[in-house]
């Protein structure tokens, strides 16, 4: 009896490190990463802000960004995240001084810089809107890993977009994911925890 | 001049509903709202309530404003983690139940908005129902950061 709990005992730990060596093979076989383990995520982008300037990740090297992709022709899911955003920012209080939220359209075609400027400063004006060439958008969203793709054609087309929210350290890696459907003091809650 | 006074009377007989709300039929429309639009942004969604009193399902298949371009009936889903908006050829509404259109679901989607919606304004919506037909309703606009209908 007591031979048959040791055997049970260890097909257990044989079958936890069975998953755990599986889990480590996918990590490093799928999701390249840096050595910490880490998947990479983020990393250089080179934009341009609302008032037409150039701007790159190292203008916000020292600062916690969350960085969220959308686009300004967007009714709901943009408007909540951002509104999401500037209630954590409040919620957070001089805090909120440590981070700098960005948000990055996925629809350069229409939102020039004087657009997202006008649109980010409807929310809260410590919210950066940062545009770019096609190009730009496109090799930001590849290192972030993010989707979208122009639905529908003429003037009303829209954008399909992932939804996620970024969070990068002040040595510009990627930190972790924010769900966007959370409320805004549960946002400020996980930032808080990070500074 | 009786027609008005008769309207007033029917609206103090029927007292519980609140005053955002629109009857037809055996529909209640409840509270229809917007947010303000952010900057120049040429798109807006209302949202509202459809209750049905009645004993048959009846469906919301179109609407129309006079201050867009184009209304079109839409759903929000997220799939994977990629937001998608798309239209729909109409929301039903079962007997006996409500129909919510809320941020995150459906919405009825303002395209080439001729001014931005400010906060406190009121802008006429008309809806059209496949079976108890055409209702004019009046929207509120919140706040743009409105989650609802009272702020």
């Amino acid at each position: 009896m007591r031979l048959h709990r040791i055997a049970i005992a260890i097909s257990v730990i044989c079958a936890a490190l069975a998953i755990a060596i599986v889990i480590g093979w996918y990590r490093v076989v799928y999701l390249p990463g840096d050595t910490a383990g880490r998947p990479s995520v983020g990393g250089p982008f080179t934009l341009v802000d609302g008032d037409g300037r150039t701007v790159t990740d190292q203008t916000y090297r020292g600062k916690w960004l969350v960085v969220y992709f959308g686009f300004t022709f967007c009714p709901d899911a943009c408007p909540t995240a951002l509104n999401t955003i500037a209630g954590a920012l409040d919620a957070l209080g001089p805090e909120a001084a440590r981070i700098q939220p960005l948000f990055i359209t996925i629809d350069p075609d229409r939102d020039t810089p004087p657009v997202m400027k006008q649109y980010v400063a409807a929310f809260d004006d410590r919210i950066v809107g940062l545009t770019g060439t096609p190009q730009q958008i496109a090799a930001v969203a590849k290192a972030y890993r993010v989707y979208y793709q122009k639905v529908g054609d003429g003037a009303n087309y829209t954008m399909d977009h992932s939804t996620a929210l970024y969070v990068v350290g002040p040595d510009g890696r990627f930190n972790s994911l924010l769900a966007h459907d959370l409320s805004a003091d549960e946002m400020a809650k996980r930032l808080k925890d990070l500074l | 001049m009786r027609t008005l006074i008769g309207a007033l009377l029917l609206m103090l007989a029927v007292g519980t509903a609140a005053a955002d709300d629109t009857k037809l039929g055996d529909l209640t429309i409840a509270q229809p709202w917007a947010r303000a639009t952010p900057g120049a942004a040429p798109t807006g969604a209302v949202y509202l309530t459809i209750e049905n009193h009645g004993a048959s399902g009846d469906k919301l298949v179109a609407a129309a404003s006079p201050v867009a371009d184009t209304v079109m009936l839409h759903t929000h889903i997220v799939e994977n983690g990629v937001a998608q908006m798309r239209p729909v050829d109409g929301i039903e509404v079962a007997a006996g139940a409500a129909a919510e259109l809320k941020p995150g679901g459906f919405h009825i989607m303002l395209m080439g908005l001729h001014q931005p919606l400010r906060k406190s304004d009121v802008f006429p919506l008309t809806l059209t129902f496949e079976h108890a037909g055409k209702v004019d309703v009046q929207v509120h606009v919140g706040s743009v950061g409105a989650t609802g209908p009272d702020n």
